[in-house]
């Protein structure tokens, strides 16, 4: 069974529904589950959210409060976790942790904040489904 | 975060530099043309300008990855002192300007950079990208429909080729594109070269000429000091942005400085005011680069490109540069704020909307961060002037206390005032002052004139509970001679 998990996840609704069911996937052996949960801040993110917050750290400090509820909603059912963030393009960043640690499997969402950028941008599920070597989960 | 050492700085990430520093150059040459043609001066001005200026940042600046250049911000602050005296003048000014900014890192004044409310950032980049797109506006007036048709190529293309690929400039390719369709067609379209002589040499070093005396300092200091505050505003916001986006920490004095030493070079050899450029330091950093080569490549590799196309240039058609100014407005527009403004308190939105109409109007970024700041102050001295006071009876109805929760200073004093009632008939009053500060002249007068007003009906006053700072403060400034103490 998949015990160390890394998760994939950018705050949205739709991220939220892939933890729900990561969970749902772990509940019977969650003692042994350890989820973490990946963020990465990518270059528009930087400028909207230093223009938000003044400054680096602050901006920062504000990533990890949100995620934190995520966080803490998952220990509450039971599953140790814990959060990364990283700064970069999301696919890149993403696939390059995935595979230099040792994961049994990755959870992404299907669609992230914004149809538009997904058209612009690729999606990033699909990059990930490519490119990483652990099994990927994609949650719909 | 961590600092790196001046051998990663500049060698840290080669490949990566000199890839960016190319996609950088590429996508800065029609900028800088339209910044230049924006701010009235021949497009040399800002070429030369990017290139200086990229040049010495990469040695100077504090914020490697960082990249610098003629911006539109600072083109927009310019355009009547061109317009009025001439571009000796505002190769004058650029010098002016640089040596402020020097001033400004030496005496470390970055960090008063903090006192600018963020509501007032985003209503500067929100003006800024309107500013953008008006000064774009004349190049449609009178125009036949072909120039909408190229403005429309040229967007379609810098929006939709990134689903092609993303390696090379989609800016770029718009512009090769829309020129060659001009060109081939031989439509009778504006071109750069209409909008001034484009020399294929490197710029050479000259002092202004115009006389140096009292009256043109006079004259110039006005834009030199709105130059100085709009060019170190936007290139500490885009230093933060890339400290973000790359996770590292950088000395914003030293960027201070190195940006003012990079616009006083540019100003003696012929090239206009530039600073941070936050659209292209986002580019560089998305194609790989974070080092200080990344800069210097951007600029020699500009420098470059005039020298050698210079004769292809002047051929690209207005209409295209219009299409990529376009896109950099809406690029720069911070569209959150606007979607956010119902969930953002009402100051904030109101600080930043008349951020916005301040630059709109008067056509000067600085003005409108004035404008901010200062109505950012008075908001926040309302919401901290509010006083409450609460009051109760002691000893049978002879004695009233109140008790005082706030600040008191020069906007929270009447207020104070009216809610004391002077006409009460007791022997002795208390103000109890445990959970308040005076802040000024006009607290202690306040204190002063309860004491004095309660005497002429014979009443004892008592203050208590002064915190230290504001004991101290009516010893030196008060005439309150009795019960200042605890």
């Amino acid at each position: 069974m998949f015990k160390n998990i890394l998760l994939a996840t950018d705050g949205s609704d739709h991220s939220r529904r892939a933890i729900d069911q990561t969970l749902k996937m772990v509940s019977p052996h969650k003692d042994e589950v350890h989820i973490d949960l990946i963020y990465v801040v990518d270059g528009e993110t930087s400028k909207q959210d230093v223009l938000n917050y003044g400054d680096s750290h602050t901006a920062t400090k504000k990533r990890k409060e949100k995620f934190l509820d995520i966080i803490q909603y998952v220990e509450s059912e039971g599953v140790s976790s814990e959060f990364i963030m990283l700064h970069g393009d999301p696919s890149e960043e993403m696939i390059e942790y995935a595979n230099q640690e040792d994961y049994d499997c990755v959870v992404i969402g299907s669609r992230g904040r914004n149809k538009w950028q997904t058209l612009i941008l690729g999606s990033v599920s699909h990059k990930l489904v490519k490119y990483v070597q652990a099994p990927v989960i994609v949650v719909k | 975060m961590s600092t790196l050492s001046i051998k990663e700085n500049w060698l840290g990430n080669i490949k990566g530099d000199v890839l960016s520093g190319i996609v950088v150059a590429l996508a800065l040459i029609p900028e800088a043309i339209a910044f230049s043609i924006i701010a009235g001066v021949d497009p040399m001005v800002g070429l030369y300008a990017s290139f200086c200026i990229s040049v010495v940042i990469a040695f100077m600046g504090g914020r490697p990855g960082m990249i610098s250049g003629a911006t539109g911000a600072m083109a927009l602050v310019m355009i009547t002192l061109v317009a009025q005296h001439g571009i000796e003048y505002l190769l004058a000014t650029t010098i002016l300007t640089g040596i402020l900014q020097v001033l400004f890192g030496v005496f470390k004044l970055a960090r008063f950079m903090r006192f600018i409310p963020r509501s007032v950032m985003v209503g500067f980049v929100n003006a800024l990208g309107i500013l953008i797109f008006t000064s774009q506006l004349q190049h449609f007036e009178n125009e036949p429909w072909v120039i909408y048709a190229l403005v429309g190529v040229t967007l379609a293309i810098i929006y939709l080729f990134p689903l092609v690929t993303k390696t090379i400039p989609s800016t770029l390719v718009a512009i090769v594109v829309v020129s060659a369709i001009a060109i081939w067609m031989n439509i009778g379209v504006r071109t750069v070269g209409d909008m001034g002589e484009l020399t294929q040499t490197l710029p050479m070093f000259a002092l202004p000429d115009m006389p140096l005396n009292f009256e043109t300092l006079m004259i110039i200091l006005p834009y030199a000091l709105a130059l100085t505050i709009v060019g170190l505003l936007e290139s500490l916001l885009t230093a933060s942005i890339v400290d973000d986006m790359t996770d590292t920490e950088s000395d914003k004095n030293k960027e201070s400085r190195g940006q003012g030493v990079a616009n006083i070079v540019t100003g003696f050899f012929g090239g206009m005011a530039g600073c941070a450029m936050i659209g292209q330091s986002v580019i560089n950093v998305k194609s790989g680069g974070n080092g200080r080569l990344s800069s210097l490549v951007a600029g020699v590799v500009l420098m470059f490109m005039i020298i050698v196309l210079g004769g292809v240039v002047v051929q690209i058609p207005m209409a295209a540069l219009a299409g990529v100014m376009i896109m950099v407005s809406i690029g720069t527009f911070d569209w959150s704020s606007v979607r956010n403004i119902h969930r953002v308190p009402r100051s904030d939105a109101a600080v930043m909307i008349v951020t916005v109409l301040t630059v709109v109007f008067t056509h000067n970024l600085a003005y409108g961060v004035l404008a901010g700041v200062v109505l950012s102050m008075i908001f926040f001295a309302v919401k901290i002037s509010k006083v409450n006071v609460l009051t109760l009876y002691a000893n049978e109805g002879k004695k009233r206390i109140y008790y005082v929760q706030g600040q008191l200073f020069f906007a929270s004093v009447t207020d104070f005032l009216s809610s004391i009632d002077f006409k009460d008939h007791v022997e002795e009053v208390v103000i109890d002052l445990n959970d308040s500060h005076l802040w000024d002249d006009s607290a202690i007068g306040a204190l002063d004139s309860i004491e004095s007003k309660f005497e002429q009906n014979g009443i004892e006053v008592k203050f208590i509970g002064l915190n230290g700072e504001s004991s101290r403060l009516l010893a030196r400034l008060g005439g309150v001679s009795k019960g200042a103490g605890h």
